[in-house]
């Protein structure tokens, strides 16, 4: 997903036009209007266009499930003669699936929560706090997303093996903790700036320290944000693919991407474990998408509303 | 802690804080985990690769200083402008191609489709358009370099099929057409985030604007020019940044389907980058190629940033 660099100062605050969008997708006050025959020609435009789109991953689901020999006599297009398993368990017992998958939950999980923690901080100091030259802090800290990642691959494949985290999980997830960690600073520090004083000057005069305040005040009312950063962290990690291809050498600590990717074009992939192999890696990403649906939705259409 | 002390009257508000009775400058031990940790992961490593840029680097000695040799090599380096041309192809693709599209897609939608067959339909078209940008890059691009497989790809059987086998092909095998496949590609992955942008962005347009329109008799593509466009301008300024920056940091896809090849064909600076540094061993020039990268990309932004500022600027003034 190409959205870090966004302007989403609206994701958090809710009210904004992206939670509306989220609530009633499509404006419409008469769906019966005047139906011209252009409209039905636009119908027809939509649903072909749609089609196009959802063909390969429909493609995938049918084949996946199709023995080669059922390939080669029927083609691609047919429905699947007799349920077959067999590329699906060869290609999940051959990465060892459950292995990936667990590392890329674990790493993704891990850098979500580091990500939001850094996050926090930094926004608390810069939103609430206002510390000096903050905006030129955030510009640096920015850096980390619009970098290639290409400029840090040899100073960092250098150092991870000078302190033994080369081929280990953690330097993945350190590298990403900081590079999500840009992003969510960058949109909670303008949340934060405009975070109603009146709370925070109420729990001062309670006579609560800042650390006090930024645990039971400031994180508990920004929580709903602090959710929806929590789940895009959670899948642009799961999505990226340069750093762990690089980082993760060994098969027992790659991630689902990377471990689906090394084995294309093997001599021993035959037409229908290709596919099943396509199918194991969108099954965990679709699945999310149906669990997180609303919350992306808000997310990312908020992420354009200025 | 400053907050025993009663809040004195803000004196420069410049320096305060938001909670009242603390200083500014007490809030930095709140950014020391964040930016003790961009340094060790961002900020010195850029500016190591920047120092590998000007060595003679194999990974085994270390790195030898020959000045400004990489810089020389990569002026006259063909594969590097051919790396960069196909950015060309890759901005065409990602960003070029899925905005016009999906301005089209998110104005038949929102026009068309939301107001005569119901928002709910709309919804659905947005959520199906939008399905290949949730994949991660490198498996949409395993989903199409199925179907475009040489011998038993589905593609070409279904060309078979129906009389046209003269026209299956090694679409990604080939060097006429590894390119522009690999385009289909980012095309398909790209196109769903204009859409949903530019829907969400459609939000902000009162529906009886369009209706008056039409009674006015303004065609669809009138209104489209009219009402839509101008409404949506700080969208397309973002989607088209964003998409080219990433269209300018592609790697996954080329590196799963062609690894560059065939030859040089579908060669990009972020691959090309990655070859010198782990397959030719040659750091020195990898770091070269991705530090010309990042001012590239740097350049990018900042034009465009400059350029909506003006536009942003004309509009106020009017």
């Amino acid at each position: 997903m190409s959205a870090p660099t966004l302007d989403t100062t609206a994701v958090v605050t809710g009210a904004e036009p992206g939670s509306r969008a989220a609530r009633r997708p499509v404006r419409n006050r008469r769906p019966g209007a005047k139906k011209k025959a252009a409209d039905w020609v636009a119908l027809g435009f939509a649903i072909l266009v749609g089609l196009l789109i959802a063909a390969p991953i429909l493609l995938i689901l049918i084949n996946s499930f199709k023995s080669p020999s059922d390939y080669a006599s029927n083609g691609p297009l047919s429905i699947p003669q007799a349920i077959y398993t067999d590329g699906i368990v060869a290609f999940w017992d051959r990465v060892d699936f459950p292995v990936k998958l667990w590392n890329s939950i674990f790493i993704s999980g891990v850098v979500a929560i580091g990500a939001v923690a850094i996050s926090v901080l930094n926004a608390f100091a810069l939103g609430i706090g206002r510390v000096k030259g903050r905006t030129w802090i955030v510009v640096l800290i920015l850096l980390a997303n619009m970098l290639p990642q290409e400029v840090l691959l040899y100073p960092l494949y250098f150092m991870f093996k000078e302190v033994g985290l080369y081929d280990n999980t953690w330097s993945v997830i350190i590298i990403f903790i900081v590079i999500q960690s840009a992003f969510g600073t960058y949109l909670l520090a303008s949340v934060y700036g405009t975070f109603p004083k009146e709370v925070l000057e109420a729990a001062a005069l309670d006579g609560a320290g800042k650390w006090r305040i930024l645990t039971s005040v400031v994180f508990p009312i920004s929580r709903p944000t602090l959710s929806v950063l929590l789940i895009f962290f959670f899948i642009w990690t799961w999505n990226e693919f340069l750093i762990p291809l690089t980082f993760l050498v060994s098969n027992a600590n790659q991630t689902v991407p990377v471990a689906i990717a090394s084995l294309q074009g093997d001599r021993l992939m035959d037409v229908t474990t290709t596919s099943a192999s396509a199918l194991l890696g969108l099954i965990p990403t679709l699945v999310f998408f149906l669990i997180f649906q609303r919350t992306l939705t808000r997310g990312i259409t908020a992420g354009a509303v200025k | 802690m400053t907050t025993q002390t009663p809040a004195p009257p803000v004196r420069r508000p410049g320096s305060a804080s938001l909670i009242p009775g603390t200083r500014s400058r007490t809030f930095w031990v709140y950014l020391i985990p964040g930016l003790a940790l961009l340094t060790l992961v961002i900020i010195v490593p850029l500016l190591w690769n920047v120092y590998l840029t000007f060595t003679s680097y194999r990974g085994i000695r270390p790195p030898e200083w020959i000045g400004l040799e990489n810089w020389e090599k990569l002026a006259g380096d063909g594969t590097f402008w051919t790396s960069f041309a196909n950015s060309i192809a890759m901005i065409l693709a990602m960003v070029v191609v899925p905005t016009l599209l999906g301005l089209l897609l998110a104005a038949l939608l929102f026009d068309l489709i939301g107001r005569k067959f119901g928002g709910k339909l709309a919804s659905f078209f947005r959520a199906t358009f939008y399905l290949p940008q949730i994949l991660p890059a490198v498996i949409a691009a395993i989903v199409i370099g199925w179907i475009l497989r040489p011998q038993d790809g589905a593609l070409n059987t279904i060309l078979e099929s129906v009389g046209l086998g003269g026209l299956a092909h090694n679409w990604l095998g080939s060097p006429d057409t590894a390119l522009i496949s690999l385009m289909v590609i980012l095309v398909w992955v790209q196109i769903g985030y204009p859409v949903v942008i530019f829907m969400a962005a459609l939000q902000r347009v009162d529906p009886e604007l369009y209706e008056a329109a039409e009674l006015d008799g303004a065609n669809w593509f009138q209104r489209f020019q009219a009402i839509t466009v101008s409404i949506i301008r700080p969208e397309i300024f973002v989607v088209v940044l964003t998409g080219t920056i990433a269209a300018l940091k592609v790697f996954g896809p080329v590196y799963t389907l062609t690894r560059g090849g065939p030859g040089d064909s579908t060669i990009v600076p972020a691959y090309y980058a990655y070859s010198e540094f782990f397959q030719s061993q040659q750091v020195g020039y990898g770091a070269t190629i991705a530090t010309a990268l990042t001012i590239v990309i740097a350049i990018v932004s900042v034009i465009f940033i400059a350029a909506q500022r003006r536009l942003e600027k004309q509009e106020e003034e009017r």
